[in-house]
């Protein structure tokens, strides 16, 4: 079973559409016990990093943190990739789970944001990005951008570089939407869902 | 790696059926939206925005249901617009499936639903759409153009350029331009219009209205400084299909999203 968390930022509608369109047993929960059970985690979010104190405030984080050491494979979608850096100029009150280092910032002036439509990906070996080739199009909508970082696994430019995915062992997360990114946005979720 | 300019595929919808637009050879229902919608987004469509154009409150029920059904198999943006006055209409649009919900008259007369909708589903699911028509005065009929409610029926007494502006601050996440002088000529896009409002805000605009030609396309793309374009009827206009739209504004210079 795969748990899609539910921290009430945005809707998850399409997140899990897209995981069952792959074939997944997907449930949403904000239950820590649920998570605590999961094969598999998926951190969406659109919306605030603020957000994220949902995750603490619900026993979440130790929950989510709990499993992460386990070796049980976590994707982070859009804030979700965020989240598993330290934090964010968004709300440098809330810390995320620092399981990179660096912190995420916004978009540098004179660039509109958020940065909203289909950019491409440089990409390097992945597990996660298995299948999608250099130059892929995918589909982002964020207002700060993560930094490039060891474990960064594809790149994009808006301004300037940032990460647009992140893979270490089973730690994943992607600032693009792949529920929304089309086939090859379909294909990412799938190479996540069939992970051991 | 550039962001690419987006090309927005619009279905107008009334009572459950797609009323005006793109007709494929070979399709089944050229009436169901979701049949539409899957086809534009695996024709290389980046987007597609369902506007309810009745929106009656009777229909509410019906709107859901398309909403739900077109939101099933598609992986691509998807935004829904048309009579949404509360925070309560964009849940259940959201519940249904949609990323973005577009909102117009509602905003004009209450400007708090902005923000309420964005602190609730983040500011990028908030789409402000303008329906705009060029001044008559004297002065510059530009800078004065003026917003128009109620399907373009009835001026709101506001002005275009300090409406979006006043949008932007309020936390849209996107402003939808229809120039209503432009609308329905197929003679282009207003691009003079459009690149006043792109550089009167800092969000995304997409400019909508008049679009006849892969030339209109790419000159609002570019003089228009729009960050994307919407058409209800982009296949009528002797393009075969919108990979080979998007190879003529990519002529142009335009980035545009051409799949490996």
């Amino acid at each position: 079973m795969i748990a899609v968390i539910d921290y009430k930022a945005g809707n998850l509608t399409s997140v899990m559409k897209a995981l069952h369109a792959v074939g997944a047993d997907a449930v949403a929960t904000s239950d820590p016990n649920v998570v605590l059970q999961a094969e598999k985690l998926v951190l969406p979010g659109v919306g605030h990093f603020s957000a994220t104190a949902f995750l603490d405030e619900q026993g979440l984080t130790n929950a989510i943190a709990n499993r992460v050491q386990a070796g049980y494979p976590f994707l982070g979608i859009c804030v979700g990739l965020q989240w598993l850096f330290e934090g964010s100029a968004e709300e440098p009150d809330a810390a995320g789970l620092g399981a990179f280092s660096g912190y995420c910032e916004r978009f540098i002036d004179g660039m509109k944001v958020p940065h909203v439509g289909w950019n491409s990906i440089q990409v390097r070996e992945s597990r996660l990005l298995k299948g999608v080739a250099n130059g892929e199009f995918v589909y982002f909508t964020h207002s700060y951008r993560a930094p490039v970082v060891n474990g960064t696994v594809a790149v994009t430019e808006y301004g300037l570089p940032f990460t647009a995915a992140v893979e270490r062992d089973n730690i994943m997360g992607v600032q693009f939407h792949p529920e929304k990114s089309g086939p090859v946005g379909l294909q990412i979720l799938k190479n996540f869902v069939g992970l051991p | 790696m550039t962001l690419t300019k987006r090309i927005i595929a619009c279905l107008d919808v009334n009572a459950g059926r797609v009323v005006k637009g793109v007709q494929f050879v070979d399709i089944v229902d050229a009436g169901d939206p979701a049949e539409l919608a899957r086809r534009h987004a695996e024709a290389g469509t980046d987007e597609i925005v369902l506007l309810d154009i009745t929106a009656t409150h009777e229909q509410r029920g019906t709107l859901i249901d398309t909403v739900e059904r077109t939101a099933k198999h598609l992986f691509v943006p998807f935004t829904v617009g048309g009579g949404i006055r509360t925070v309560e209409d964009a849940a259940a649009i959201f519940d249904a499936g949609a990323d973005k919900v577009s909102i117009n008259s509602a905003a004009i007369a209450r400007p708090e639903l902005i923000g309420e909708i964005g602190s609730r589903f983040g500011a990028q699911a908030v789409i402000v759409a303008i329906d705009a028509r060029r001044a008559k005065s004297d002065g510059d009929p530009v800078a004065d153009a003026e917003v128009f409610v109620s399907g373009g029926r009835k001026p709101a007494g506001r002005k275009v350029l300090e409406w979006a502006k006043e949008a932007e601050s309020r936390g849209a996440g996107e402003i939808l331009l229809t120039s209503m002088d432009a609308d329905g000529t197929r003679t282009g896009f207003d691009c003079e219009l459009t690149a006043r409002v792109s550089h009167a805000v800092r969000i995304p605009v997409i400019a909508s209205g008049g679009a006849g030609t892969a030339e209109h396309f790419a000159d609002v793309l570019l003089q228009g400084k729009a960050d994307a374009a919407l058409a209800a009827s982009i296949f009528h206009f002797g393009i075969a299909n919108v990979r080979e739209l998007k190879e003529a504004i990519a002529k142009r210079g335009v980035p545009m999203r051409l799949p490996c």
